[in-house]
């Protein structure tokens, strides 16, 4: 998943550099915050063992052997924020000391395995791990799929940058100027791979080592297994800024209807048969025609069901950013109230389970 | 996969990396155009060449940066052979794996086409594929150029220099070092465990000794972490690092820096499209 120089553009890049660098200045800051000087020595070990799992040769069901990654690890023991430095670490070594994966690619690859990566990994594992017991089997589950849906997460982030380069980037003759294969194709290629084989391996070695870690060490877990409200669990005060971000957020969302045009691939059947609907189809497709008439598998699952509010625009409002904002919220709503009843089940099972 | 293979293997790739870190820092000492430069005169000329590679549209552009890079490597004293076997092959059969379906699938004016296989090349796809193999080796070629040149400690230096935070050097100069003692220690644990090993094993216990012998690295590694914080402490550690060695760039240097950026520029311009 390295991708080496040559095949994003500079200007892919350049974002995927500004994405890494607010999650490395973010990760960095909570870290000068909230552990100060020992966590210097700690992210440079995790960071070098990062580095060497990633040269285990892991013997995989099936007959393959796969490579880990080690995000996973690094997210559970050492907390998203950590993760982020040291997978960034052992990333930016294998490419300036081994010259493994591009330079100016640096950014790209630290941002789909080590933010991306962590972030998920660390979501993956707390949501299924719950408030389960540092030596339960759940959290081996968790790990488990923690490391499984890290890298296809990863991967897919790869997959949709090599995807784009063809959109944005080709010559006056319409050849590719850096990865030539359009996003049918480049996710499918690299996720086969990631689903069958890498994302088993980062799984297998995720689950082995908090397994391992559960009989030998389980203070190890403490810090990111939400039993405590040390510096790197969510206090109150680090809630406090979730809800002001999610608000902000809320605010903002009115932007969105100066986003110009259509997303590639979502139109509606009634697009299909009227000409600006039709223009616009074309030119979104790099000139090539839509079909005389709408597909008819769209058209047969396209009336299975109706929005409640279709395109973010209720109809009883006139305003379109006031519908925007409003359908933000009640999504919004939706999520909270859906996280609430899973967490509400989840306590409910734990109290009848058998005490561990 | 045998038990032997798979630890063997291991300790193959290990003992490979560990020996291209010593033949890289042994490059880095030799007398040479490249190695005479200040790093950061190295650091910032070699990459505007990597971000020329990037930026240029057109192949004879980009071919003139990958014989300028071959140029380079001969007045560095770094060998052709090495250029070869480390970087040009194993690229070249990578990017022509990627590049070669596209000389098909890309849509574009017919070029030839296999009748047998009913598939069709288009001057687009072939000019595509063209594009990417010598972009990719010609940035890989860079790359390399700046990693082979170049002890890791200079590279901190110039980190430094260009402002990257102090913890971050530090986490990079203590990993870097770190590498080497675990990389050692896993060595020895996967051969102590070959050496124990009597015919085979089956793949889910290979997998379960993966597994325990990275959890054992990974249990010697925090417990290192927290001798090396107790050593650093007792040593004055307070969170601030300072480096020792501070270097002035030459008037050599900044007109090895302008050549530098002088020649990509000219690339980017010939290579526009």
């Amino acid at each position: 998943m390295h991708i080496p120089d040559g095949y994003l553009s500079p200007s892919t890049c350049a974002v995927l550099y500004g994405g890494s660098g607010i999650a490395w200045y973010t990760s960095l800051r909570r870290v000068r915050h909230s552990l100060n000087a020992r966590m210097v020595p700690l992210i440079a070990v995790f960071a070098a063992f990062s580095f060497l799992v990633m040269m285990f040769n892991l013997p995989l069901p099936g007959g393959t052997t796969g490579h880990a990654i080690g995000v996973s690890v690094a997210a559970i023991v050492l907390g998203p924020a950590g993760a982020i430095l040291s997978v960034s670490v052992a990333v930016a070594i294998q490419a300036l000391f081994f010259g493994d994966g591009g330079i100016l690619a640096l950014g790209a690859n630290c941002f789909n395995m080590a933010v991306v990566g962590s972030l998920f990994a660390y979501a993956s594992y707390r949501l299924v791990a719950g408030g389960a017991a540092l030596t339960s089997h759940r959290r081996v589950i968790a790990a488990a799929i923690a490391g499984y849906v890290a890298i296809n997460l990863s991967a897919l982030l790869a997959a949709i940058e090599f995807g784009i380069q063809p959109m944005f980037f080709h010559d006056t003759g319409g050849a590719p100027l850096y990865a030539p294969y359009p996003l049918r194709i480049a996710v499918p290629a690299m996720m086969i791979g990631h689903l069958a084989i890498a994302g088993v391996a980062e799984a297998v070695i995720t689950a082995g080592l908090v397994a391992y870690l559960q009989s030998s060490d389980p203070a190890l877990l403490r810090t990111t297994s939400g039993l405590v409200t040390d510096g790197s669990a969510l206090t109150p005060t680090s809630l406090r800024h979730l809800w002001i971000t999610v608000a902000l957020l809320l605010l903002l969302t009115p932007l969105g209807i100066l986003a110009a045009g259509k997303a590639w691939g979502e139109w509606s059947i009634h697009e299909f048969s009227e000409p600006r609907g039709r223009a616009r189809i074309q030119a979104a497709s790099r000139d090539e025609a839509p079909p005389a008439a709408s597909p008819a598998g769209l058209r047969r699952l396209s009336t299975i069901w109706t929005a409640p509010l279709p395109a973010y625009a209720p109809r009883f409002i006139k305003s379109a950013g006031f519908g925007y904002f409003l359908s933000a919220m009640f999504g919004v709503g939706c999520v909270l109230a859906s996280s609430l009843a899973l967490q509400a089940v989840l306590r409910g099972r734990r109290s009848l389970g058998p005490p561990q | 996969m045998s038990a032997r293979g798979t630890f063997a293997g291991t300790i193959v790739g290990i003992s490979r990396t560990l020996a291209d870190a010593m033949v890289y820092e042994d490059l880095a000492h030799r007398p040479g155009l490249l190695q005479s430069l200040d790093p950061r005169a190295r650091l910032v000329g070699l990459l505007s060449l990597v971000l020329a590679v990037t930026l240029a549209h057109r192949l004879s552009a980009i071919l003139l940066l990958l014989a300028a890079g071959a140029l380079l490597a001969r007045l560095s004293h770094v060998g052709i052979l090495l250029l070869g076997k480390r970087v040009w092959l194993p690229v070249l059969v990578f990017s022509a794996i990627v590049a070669l379906p596209a000389v098909f699938l890309t849509p574009g004016s017919p070029a030839f086409s296999i009748d047998a296989l009913a598939f069709e090349a288009t001057h687009q796809g072939l000019n595509s594929a063209a594009l990417l193999i010598s972009r990719v080796e010609a940035a890989a070629t860079l790359t390399t150029l700046l990693v082979v040149t170049t002890p890791w400690m200079h590279i901190l230096n110039a980190l430094r220099s260009f402002r990257v935070p102090q913890e971050i050097v530090l986490i990079l100069a203590m990993t870097h070092r770190y590498v080497f003692l675990l990389a050692e220690t896993a060595t020895q644990m996967f051969q102590s465990r070959q050496s124990r090993t009597v015919g085979s094993l089956d793949r889910a216990t290979q997998r379960h000794v993966t597994t325990r012998t990275a959890g054992v690295l990974l249990s010697k590694s925090m417990e290192l972490s927290g001798e090396v914080f107790l050593a650093m402490q007792a040593r004055g550690f307070r969170g601030n690092a300072r480096a020792l060695v501070g270097c002035r760039l030459r008037a050599k240097d900044f007109l090895g820096m302008a050549a530098f950026l002088a020649f990509a520029t000219l690339c980017v311009w010939a290579g526009r499209s």
